[in-house]
């Protein structure tokens, strides 16, 4: 128990996919300018991820593996990624028209969202069985969306901030991102203590 | 390589029936950006962003088929809401900003052609047959529509001028010389 | 007679200055040579001008209307003449002019005939209605209509009138002054406004570094109404905020964007009370007020002063020292720098001072916000100045009204204690009026689409109506043609005789509808041209017409054209192959 444990507070904090694997940066920067955004496409991610990471596990295992095809995982993942991607955007359309226009185009880019790919690999690299890779994908996703309203928040407060006119814009925000990447190494060794 | 090629296109035929029940399963009838992008518009009816009033606009523009920056009646300040709701990046404006203006007739030259109100979008202008016309300033717009067809080159834009009512509070400013 | 008070959060106390202004009794300001009264004095709708110029007004004549239920009525503050009614630099922090009425006074001061009501004899509406007319509002310093605040809740029983005499600007004396020298028609001007509100109490609150006027209004209280209760509540900036005085006196808490009239409380300025009572009780309406002339000045006293005297010529009265830079209209809390002197005085001028270097230094620089939150400390609304200040200074508006920017009173507490020195007020009242802008021009908008749609609505049907209506008459005309085809006869001879058998004539049908319809449209033709033919040839004399035939004559007589000999020869042609044959 306390190993699946470890493994969701190792994703979410201590092995954070945003600021310590630097995946999913693109979102990151781009969807972090308003706070109810950086929810909603927090949300948005997890649920894919979520989703992703099993339907990964199950074409791997039962599809990919027994025929020895391990060469198309990349290309498969990303075929399966961008169907889930694409049914959740019609979901989202049809149920939160809201939401769905305040995630406008980013919606779409969760499927290049390099993140929602690294982690089933991650997955699979780690040899983790179908519980594990759930748990997985969703504390990354958790870490995600976690990180993505924390620097949100940060962003609209710098938004009203003397920043020097060469760092407005991308500048400042690479420079806190930078900040706040540095800051989660201090969760380093949370998910050893035994 | 067989085997390979069959379980992709078992995948691909598996998803893409998935995705083609869901289309149709989850249709979503009109569009509420539009509402959205004409509640920034500001409502001139102008035409100087090439379509037929603010509606049209909003709809190319939720459309992909017009840019955001071709509103001058907004400005600077609706082209940055537009590129705030809709993701993309700020351009500056096509056209020069003007400070805002409404259409003054001089009722002295004025024939009472009556094309001015047929310019009008806004019914802004009133006058019949042979009587003298006038703007009704509140309501007026400053779209400049009404100037070009009048026949006698009555029609003048003024800037509005700033009074009691409409005055504001400046932002503080300092003088650095005094901070140094 | 101990009451129970209570205490409102935050607060600052910076030094009163109020003595030196409360050593020589109220006195009364001379006529200027020329009065400018604003017509717009009080929130709510602007008034029509009354008078124009030429007109001889006496004292006391209406002379702007209240044009709705928030408005307020403008009178002429003495007897004279109207020299114009023109725009006239207002008593305004933008130094921008307003539709003022210029008077020159003949100085005799005549009085229109003042109507002394008895207010328990009448209505409450017509009691109303009567201090519009006279032109009462919250002399406090935010003018707002008092009638409009005399109608009780349906809903909640009025509990409580709070009369607000606590004056608590430091250097502003006038309602000092007022409750020390007039306590009896104060409290009497309070039975006015309790009978109207049906109030239970009636609490009158007055900060305790003001002793004399206490002791006044106790003796007054004592022999008038001994069921009102005066309180002296302790001398804390801005203890006389209306929100700030009820919170003191009753323990209630206005909550955020509601009225006090919902929790049973109203509140007035004592001045208020006032001239309400000297407008029913002496028929006299709002004509002058008690300034308070300060600061760095020679002679710091009370003056009542017509409304409209030139600032200028008020000023002069206390005889500003040498160094006097610049006037504050209000208190140095709330105030604004006068930005040009020739500004009347109006019903919101409670207080000039003389501002000099020696007595408001200029400000330090200002420095970054620091955080420290002090300004949340002293804030008296609990608002939290400093995030105020970071959304209006970063121009976030919508984020400015989320931390409740219309909440601020604008008291000056925060900026008077920030340690950074930060203007802070000025930032809130730019955010303000930033998104009052914003708000209007939304509203223009909707209201511009509204009637754009409109418009296009009514086009599309006006359209719709003509195309039916064409469609209409099209149909007719055929039915019509077909019905009666003898009257084509005329016409076309030929045609028409086989039309005479109707049974035979199905071919030639369409083709004699066809002709029909030719012929009367050339016939509808000719008689618009002769409707729009000019009209100046309908009546001619004799003469006129002798003449016209003369030429008509001489045109006859001249077939040289080729027209008209081209006209001959068709006349003829009908007849040419008849011979021919």
């Amino acid at each position: 128990m306390t190993h699946y444990l470890f493994l969701l507070v190792g994703a979410v904090l201590v092995n954070n996919v945003v600021l310590v694997k630097i995946l999913g940066l693109c979102p990151f920067m781009g969807v972090s300018k308003k706070l109810e955004t950086a929810f909603g496409m927090g949300a948005a991610t997890t649920f894919v991820l979520t989703v992703a990471t099993g339907a990964s596990y199950i074409i791997d295992h039962y599809l990919l593996l027994p025929f020895g095809l391990e060469y198309l995982r990349t290309l498969s993942f990303i075929v399966t990624i961008a169907a889930i991607v694409q049914l959740t955007e019609m979901v989202i359309q049809k149920t939160s028209p809201l939401l769905h226009q305040v995630l406008g185009i980013y919606l779409p880019l969760i499927t290049t969202n390099c993140a929602v790919l690294g982690v089933p690999l991650l997955n699979i690299a780690n040899r983790h069985d179908f519980v594990e890779s759930l748990l997985f994908g969703a504390g990354s996703a958790v870490g995600f969306s976690f990180v993505l309203v924390l620097f949100a928040g940060i962003r609209e407060r710098v938004e009203g901030a003397d920043v020097p006119l060469h760092f407005r814009g991308a500048a400042i925000a690479m420079v806190t991102a930078g900040l706040m990447s540095l800051a989660f190494m201090g969760f380093a060794g949370l998910d050893r203590y035994q | 390589m067989i085997t390979a090629l069959a379980i992709m296109a078992l995948g691909a035929i598996v998803l893409g029936a998935a995705l083609g029940y869901a289309s149709i399963r989850f249709k979503v009838e009109g569009d509420p950006l539009v509402e959205k992008i004409e509640a920034i518009l500001p409502q001139t009816q102008c035409g100087q962003c090439g379509y037929p009033g603010c509606k049209p606009y909003a709809a190319a523009i939720s459309a992909g088929e017009a840019d955001i920056n071709l509103c001058p009646p907004g400005g600077m300040d609706g082209v940055r809401k537009l590129a705030d709701l809709l993701g993309r990046e700020v351009k500056p404006l096509e056209a020069e900003e003007k400070p805002k203006q409404i259409a003054i007739i001089d009722e002295q030259t004025c024939i009472g052609c009556t094309l001015c109100i047929q310019a009008c979008p806004v019914d802004a202008i009133l006058g019949a047959a042979k009587q003298m016309h006038t703007i009704i300033e509140p309501l007026c717009t400053g779209c400049e529509l009404c100037v070009k067809p009048c026949p006698v080159e009555c029609i003048s834009m003024q800037p509005i001028a700033e009074n009691i009512d409409n005055w504001k509070w400046k932002y503080p400013v300092f003088e650095i010389k005094r901070a140094a | 007679m101990l009451a129970q008070l209570f205490r409102f959060k935050g607060g600052v106390k910076p030094q009163t200055n109020k003595t030196i202004s409360v050593q020589e009794p109220i006195a009364q300001a001379p006529l200027p040579a020329r009065l400018f009264v604003p017509l717009h004095q009080s929130i709510g709708g602007a008034p029509n001008p009354l008078v124009q110029a030429g007109d001889t007004v006496r004292k006391g004549q209406l002379i702007g209307g209240a044009d709705a239920w928030v408005s307020a009525a403008v009178h002429a503050p003495t007897s004279g003449r109207v020299l114009a009614v023109e725009e006239h630099v207002a008593a305004h922090p933008s130094g921008l002019p307003t539709l003022s009425v210029v008077i020159e006074p003949d100085g005799r001061d005549e009085w229109i005939e003042r109507r002394p009501v008895d207010h328990q004899s009448l209505p409450p509406e017509r009691v109303r209605e009567l201090l519009r007319d006279a032109g009462v509002v919250g002399l406090g310093g935010a003018a707002f209509p008092s009638h409009a605040k005399l109608t009780p809740a349906r809903s909640v029983a009025m509990e409580q009138l709070v009369i607000n005499g606590a004056e608590c600007e430091p250097f502003m004396t006038c309602d000092d002054m007022l409750m020390r020298e007039r306590a009896d028609e104060i409290v009497r001007g309070i039975a006015i406004f309790r009978e109207l509100l049906a109030a239970r109490e009636v609490l009158i609150g007055i900060e305790d570094n003001k002793q004399e006027a206490i002791a006044a209004m106790h003796e007054a209280v004592l022999r008038l109404a001994p069921d009102y209760r005066v309180v002296a509540v302790p001398t804390r900036y801005p203890a006389g905020g209306a929100k700030q005085l009820i919170r003191v006196l009753t323990g209630k808490e206005v909550p955020a964007s509601r009225r006090s009239t919902e929790l049973g409380v109203q509140c007035f300025n004592v001045a208020t009370v006032y001239t309400a009572y000297r407008a029913l009780a002496c028929g006299e309406p709002v004509l002058s007020r008690i300034v308070t002339l300060t600061g760095n000045v020679e002679r710091p006293r009370n003056w009542e002063v017509s409304l409209g005297t030139p600032m200028r010529e008020v000023v002069a009265l206390a005889r500003p020292r040498a160094d006097t830079g610049s006037f504050l209209m209000g208190g140095p809390m709330m105030g604004f720098e006068i930005p040009d002197l020739d500004a009347p005085v109006v019903k919101a001028t409670n207080c000039i001072i003389a501002a000099s270097p020696g007595l408001f230094p200029p400000p330090p620089p200002e420095m970054p916000c620091i955080r420290c939150g002090a300004c949340a400390e002293v804030c008296p609304h609990e608002l939290q100045p400093f995030e105020l200040y970071w959304f209006s200074r970063a121009r976030n508006f919508g984020k400015t009204q989320e931390y409740y920017i219309f909440d601020c009173i604008e008291c000056g507490c925060c900026s008077y204690v920030c340690p950074s020195h930060i203007p802070l007020v000025q930032y809130f009242r730019f955010a303000k009026s930033e998104i009052w802008a914003r708000e209007r021009e939304k509203q223009a908008a909707d209201a511009a689409k509204e009637r754009f749609e409109l418009r296009n609505a009514r086009a599309e049907r006006e359209q719709a109506e003509k195309a039916e209506r064409l469609a209409r008459a099209a149909s007719a005309r055929t039915s019509e043609k077909k019905a009666p085809p003898e009257r084509t006869n005329a016409v076309d001879s030929p045609p028409a005789a086989a039309a005479g058998e109707p049974a035979a004539a199905a071919a030639t049908d369409a083709d004699a509808i066809r002709k029909a319809a030719i012929a009367a449209a050339m016939a509808r033709a000719r008689a618009q041209r002769e409707l729009a033919q000019p009209k100046n040839t309908d009546r001619l004399s004799a003469e006129q017409e002798r003449e016209i035939a003369a030429v008509e004559a001489r045109r006859g007589a001249q077939p040289a054209t080729p027209e008209a000999t081209a006209g001959a020869a068709g006349s003829g042609a009908p007849a040419g192959p008849q011979r021919g044959e």
